[in-house]
């Protein structure tokens, strides 16, 4: 009998961490669009920063922060708030690694994106936020949607900040990467190999999601 | 009905300084490209914010940065025509159009009135179309229709033939015009084609550099530009440094002559420009010797590039454009020019 918790577990955390990297991708996206050119910059290094870093250097920092004993960690554990050893400090390591995926691609859709479209708009009276979701946004959608796809993709296949913040308890925190290593390190070779496959599976959709989107795109474009 | 505007901005090392009066009907702003025309547009619309100033439309102030007044662009009730036209892409030309009725409450009403712009604009069957499936001239209808069933109390327009082919743009000019006619509210057109500003507005202003240099009603702007760069932007093809005699005597040291003028030259004088239609081989005014030097051929027109006989080497040839079959059968020794159609030039 296969127990399929890695496999739920790995799935809530991509999807969780995903829903909030998309909100807080797009905000800080558009945000840093508008900051002077400086500013965006050094804050481009800092969010960019978890994508080009060993993933175990970002579960290092977390731990730094939210470990039990550091001021961050203890002041949540008051509230009874834990991110260490937990599924949601699983939702915490793949976000942050995933953030910078879904930011890079919203702000490059955002840049493309025809400014004359929202000034239009404003001159007519329509409201900013109308204006965002309704005009921005649906110009935006290809790009956007690819973000999102590649960042529940990378979130899925975390490994490192993962195991550093969260470990591995079977039925707890185990997701398929360390449930893959954990197997192949106790010479489970054939556990191993079946949560590879599964793996595969899932990117293999992921990315053909991604192309479908992209052709679809360029197909827009081409109109 | 006007429009009074006094900014200034600095983008880097470009400095806009704007300042003039437009009433009564079309006004262009007329300049070449990255001359700020747009940027000017961009601030009356409240799109960009200028450093210092004042703009004000119908006595409603929209911007005054001393009393910190900055209208948003949705207050300030005015149309902005965008070059490319700005249709979102992805809503149906009516509802590109009900975009325009936001403001208006009573759905019964903005149905109503998006019915009447349709078929004002003749749009009908139209309407479940999306912009890329129209052609430059509808989309620009539909653009245009959806800025004029907001009631905006001014309208700007960016280049708004520019995204047109040729053919398309004379028989838009014509549409355009008589619906601005009909609008009857301020209209300000920013263009740097001065046959386009000349078909559209009852005036024009010159911009050269991020500053306004003149404003005029158009005729009188053509007849008597009174500065180089407006004698260029009317397209003037020989401006040349030139010196007050008397009068109504002129010194032209780079073509080696002097020529006489009917109105009179004031001091300060500094170029003049000959058009370079109004050589002529009969003229017996202003007749001096020319050596015949290039041609370029147009579809029905023709360029002679001549030199006067003691002109200087470095100095350009002058242009003389004719209709192809007013081409004389050898190229005159003498030409003339009518002491009426040199423009006096002091800045």
């Amino acid at each position: 009998m296969i127990d399929w918790y890695p496999l739920f577990n790995s799935l809530r955390i991509a999807a969780v961490s995903c829903v909030l990297v998309f909100f807080t991708g797009i905000f800080c996206a558009y945000y840093a669009a508008k900051l002077p050119r400086a500013v965006k910059g050094v804050l481009d290094v800092i969010l960019t920063l978890p994508m080009v870093l060993p993933p175990t250097v970002c579960g290092y920092f977390l731990l730094l922060v939210f470990g039990v004993k550091r001021p961050v960690g203890a002041f949540l554990l008051q509230y009874g708030v834990k991110f260490v050893m937990t599924w949601y400090g699983g939702v915490l390591a793949a976000a942050v690694v995933a953030f910078p995926l879904m930011y890079r691609t919203a702000r490059g859709a955002f840049e493309s994106f025809d400014q004359n479209l929202a000034w239009s708009g404003q001159t007519l009276g329509l409201s900013d936020t109308y204006i965002f979701w309704r005009i921005r946004m649906p110009a935006c959608r290809q790009g956007i949607l690819a973000g999102t796809v590649l960042a529940f993709a990378r979130a899925l296949g975390e490994y490192g900040a993962t195991s550093m913040l969260i470990g591995y308890t079977p039925g707890r925190t185990a997701t398929i990467s360390t449930t893959v290593y954990q197997l192949w390190r106790t010479n489970d070779e054939r556990g191993a190999f079946f949560w590879v496959m599964v793996n595969l599976a899932i990117s293999t959709v992921v990315l053909l999601t991604v192309n479908m989107l992209e052709t679809r795109q360029k197909k827009a474009v081409a109109k | 009905m006007s429009l009074f505007v006094d900014i200034q901005k600095q983008m880097g090392s470009f400095r806009l300084d704007v300042r003039f009066t437009a009433e009564n009907g079309v006004t262009c702003l007329l300049g070449a490209s990255g001359c700020g025309k747009s940027m000017t547009l961009k601030c009356i619309a409240g799109i960009e914010k200028p450093d210092k100033g004042r703009i004000e439309l119908d006595g409603r102030v929209l911007f005054d940065s001393e009393k910190h007044i900055d209208l948003r662009p949705q207050q300030r009730r005015v149309g902005y025509l965008f070059q490319n036209y700005a249709l979102f892409p992805n809503m149906t030309v009516r509802q590109n159009i009900l975009c325009g009725l936001c403001r208006e409450k009573d759905r019964a009403a903005k149905a109503r009135r998006a019915d009447a712009m349709i078929a004002l604009m003749q749009l009908e069957g139209l309407e479940e179309h999306k912009p890329h499936q129209l052609s430059g001239g509808q989309q620009q209808r539909v653009a245009l229709a959806r800025i004029l069933v907001s009631d905006p109390q001014l309208l700007l327009l960016d280049e708004p033939f520019s995204a047109l082919d040729g053919h398309l743009r004379d028989a838009l000019k014509i549409e355009l015009r008589d619906l601005l006619a009909r609008f009857g509210r301020e209209v300000l057109m920013v263009t740097h084609d001065r046959t386009e500003a000349y078909n559209m507005s009852a005036s024009i202003a010159v911009m050269d550099e991020g500053r306004l240099m003149t404003v005029k009603p158009t005729k009188a702007l053509f007849a008597d530009p009174g500065s180089i760069r407006a004698a260029i932007l009317t397209g003037c093809k020989n401006v040349v440094p030139a010196r007050r005699i008397d009068a109504h005597t002129v010194e032209i040291p780079d073509w080696g002559v002097c020529m006489e003028t009917r109105q009179a030259v004031k001091e300060g004088l500094c170029a003049v420009g000959l058009r370079a239609h109004y050589f002529s081989p009969t003229a017996q005014q202003n007749r001096f010797p020319v050596v015949y030097c290039e041609e370029m051929e147009e579809p029905f027109e023709i360029i002679l590039q001549f030199r006067y006989q003691n002109q200087k080497k470095d100095s350009p040839p002058v242009w003389w454009r004719l209709p192809k079959d007013k081409r004389p059968a050898a190229f005159p020794q003498e030409l003339g020019i009518a002491g009426a159609n040199i423009l006096l030039l002091y800045e």
